[in-house]
């Protein structure tokens, strides 16, 4: 199955029934299998007019009670900045796929790139948190859609998935379990009647409120402005409006490890660590893999969950280990983040890569014996 | 003594967030006006009609028109309710959906989209308050400012003709407009009536009064009963206006019902059918 099919079948499986986006090179087969699909199990497919009403679309779907998504590359993404921020500050869940392609601009439009890794968690005005993973494979593309959708339902935040072109278009086979061993997350609906609910006030217990659809009767506003716990705008409240942020903020980063999805590879006798994600994940294991014939302790850590960013898992590895390499197919992004997370305790390296091509293995092995030395 | 709750309006009470008011419009403000035609329509198609109401706006002083109403309603972004509106009815074809916008939100920077909406004739009631400027930002020059009108961002003159609303929406396949004024509150009333009840895209343009930054800048008429008398002396109906060249028509409001029409298949019931021939 195509790594675009493996997406499309995950997100049906969990529950998607809506789906807007605009065709771009090199996420459009998606959309394509989408508009033939999304009819077939009663779902909407919609071509809008453009990437800042795709993403308003899905986040208008998804106050009518639907599990929605997008699909979208570079240029696409970046108009999508605007109403992603209309999905956080509303706490609407949706589910955005960015095929990543080489920029900027229309820049290398048939190409893979990691360069959008930052533009995930800070792309869009404000103060707010995300949630970002990035699938390695087509089994990826099925299993973190779905994982995606449980967790923007679970935190009424977007997601992002953080696919390449690479990923979208590889070929390879795609285990999909029986639909009975699936975990899928249902929204949480108010149990409580309409007087009664206040849509932005969580228990102290909780980061989230159950969420209506409209049309329930719960006359809830879907209030862009700063508002408060009733949704109504808060106007010069500096308190209510640090209340709100902080809440939108730490609903996702105080829960970095019940999010933090991540694998390690030979690492138990390594003094040496590749940290990488994505695509270029796949090239680092071969790397590590030579490295390993000609006896040199390495292993890998693959991040798959980006965003919220897990410190600890990185600040663990540092203490283990005397070197971080870490391989993008950017100019050095996620290494400022091992960097920091690392906190002086190993040498961090950078491998970057840009002009839409993969690293080649040697690229990475090289590394590993200059760090070993 | 009268208690303050006694001095609220009937409709206010059946139908308005009563506990968020005075609401945030600046005094004389047309926009309460639009409030009240709104909820008199709802008053003549019944509460049934009102609780399968939502509202979805933009921003601008007229964003907020829709927040004080005890419905389902979305503030969304500048220039994209109807982005978000247009999922909204195909994900709930039982609803009505109400969208409120400005002169930025219909014809500026949501022009797109206004134009995809009236093509795809899916079943949206846009309310389109036009005051010949931008007013929540102080006052600048909008798609609707008049030629040679002095705004805070045109002071030698506006040297940009303005979109002709009606007939954009009629060329891009709309199938219900109208255009009246905040003068013109029961015909508006009857046309927005119309406009829920028809099935496409239905569009009622109300012309309204910003006192403070039209009024002052544009019309040198701070006091909204001026402008007011002069919505009503520079309104020509559509039928008078057939007969005027367009040099008579400059700076004139050409209001009533512009087109309804029934041979345009709507949005809504399309996705229907493709959904039945998807699952054959």
């Amino acid at each position: 199955m195509q790594g675009d099919e493996a997406l499309v079948e995950g997100s049906l499986i969990a529950g998607c029934r809506f789906f807007a986006g605009y065709p771009i090179t090199p996420a459009t087969e998606i959309a394509e299998r989408m508009s033939r699909r999304m009819p077939q199990v009663g779902g909407i497919f919609m071509q809008m007019e453009d990437e800042l009403a795709s993403i308003m679309a899905i986040i208008g779907a998804s106050w009518a009670g639907r599990k929605a998504m997008t699909a979208t590359s570079g240029p696409g993404y970046s108009l999508m900045q605007e109403g992603l921020g209309y999905a956080i500050i509303t706490e609407a869940p949706i589910v955005i796929t960015d095929v990543q392609r080489g920029g900027p601009s229309t820049g290398l439009v048939t190409l893979p790139s990691q360069g959008d890794v930052m533009q995930a968690r800070w792309g869009s005005h404000g103060d707010y948190a995300m949630i970002t993973l990035a699938p390695s494979s087509a089994q990826d593309m099925f299993n973190l859609t779905i994982k995606s959708f449980n967790l923007a339902e679970q935190y009424r935040n977007p997601v992002v998935i953080l696919a390449d072109e690479v990923i979208a278009h590889v070929r390879e086979p795609v285990k999909i379990p029986p639909l009975d061993e699936i975990e899928i997350v249902e929204r949480r609906k108010p149990d409580v009647p309409p007087e009664e609910y206040i849509p932005y006030l969580p228990n102290p217990s909780e980061w989230v409120t159950p969420m209506p659809a409209f049309g329930d009767g719960y006359n809830v506003l879907a209030e862009s402005v700063m508002h408060d716990e009733f949704g109504h705008r808060i106007g010069i409240n500096h308190a209510a409006a640090e209340r709100m942020i902080k809440r939108l903020y730490y609903k996702i980063e105080k829960n970095v490890e019940k999010i933090a999805m991540y694998e390690k590879r030979y690492l138990d006798d390594s003094d040496i660590a590749v940290v990488s994600y994505g695509s270029t994940a796949r090239t680092a294991l071969r790397a590590v893999r030579e490295a390993r014939k000609l006896g040199i302790k390495v292993g890998l850590v693959r991040l798959i969950t980006i965003w919220p960013f897990y410190d600890k898992l990185i600040e663990e590895v540092a203490s283990q280990v005397k070197a971080i390499i870490v391989p993008e197919m950017n100019m050095g992004k996620i290494v400022r983040e091992v960097e920091r997370a690392s906190r002086g305790q190993a040498k961090v390296i950078s491998v970057p890569k840009v002009g839409g091509v993969l690293h080649h293995p040697d690229d990475i092995l090289s590394t590993i014996k200059m760090a070993e030395r | 003594m009268l208690s303050e709750a006694n001095f609220e309006h009937i409709l206010a009470k059946k139908y308005m967030r009563t506990e968020i008011m005075p609401h945030a419009f600046c005094p004389g403000c047309g926009l309460g006006i639009i409030e009240r035609i709104i909820l008199m329509a709802f008053e003549e198609l019944g509460q049934e009609e009102w609780e399968h109401t939502v509202f979805v706006s933009g921003v601008g002083c007229s964003g907020w028109a829709p927040l004080y109403f005890r419905r389902d309603a979305a503030h969304t972004l500048h220039g994209r309710a109807l982005a978000f509106a247009t999922a909204l009815k195909v994900s709930r074809p039982n609803l009505n959906v109400i969208v409120v916008m400005g002169d930025g939100d219909s014809m500026g920077i949501g022009g797109n989209h206004l134009i995809h909406a009236a093509r795809r004739n899916i079943n949206l009631t846009a309310i389109i308050a036009t005051n010949m400027l931008y007013s929540l930002t102080g006052g600048q020059m909008a798609p609707t400012t008049p030629e040679g009108a002095r705004t805070q961002t045109t002071p030698y003159g506006n040297i940009e003709p303005n979109f002709n609303l009606m007939e954009l929406l009629k060329a891009a396949g709309a199938t219900y407009l109208a255009k009246w004024t905040t003068y013109h509150f029961i015909q508006a009333k009857n046309s927005i009536k119309k406009a829920i009840e028809h099935k496409g895209f239905a569009a009622v343009e109300i012309v309204f009064q910003c006192p403070t930054f039209a009024g002052r800048y544009i019309l040198g008429k701070p006091d909204p009963r001026d402008m007011m008398q002069w919505l009503k002396e520079n309104s020509i109906p559509l039928s008078a206006a057939k007969n005027k060249s367009p040099e008579e028509l400059k700076r004139k409001i050409v209001i009533g019902e512009y087109l309804h029409r029934t041979d345009r298949k709507e949005y809504t019931e399309r996705l229907k059918e493709l959904e039945e021939k998807a699952r054959r």
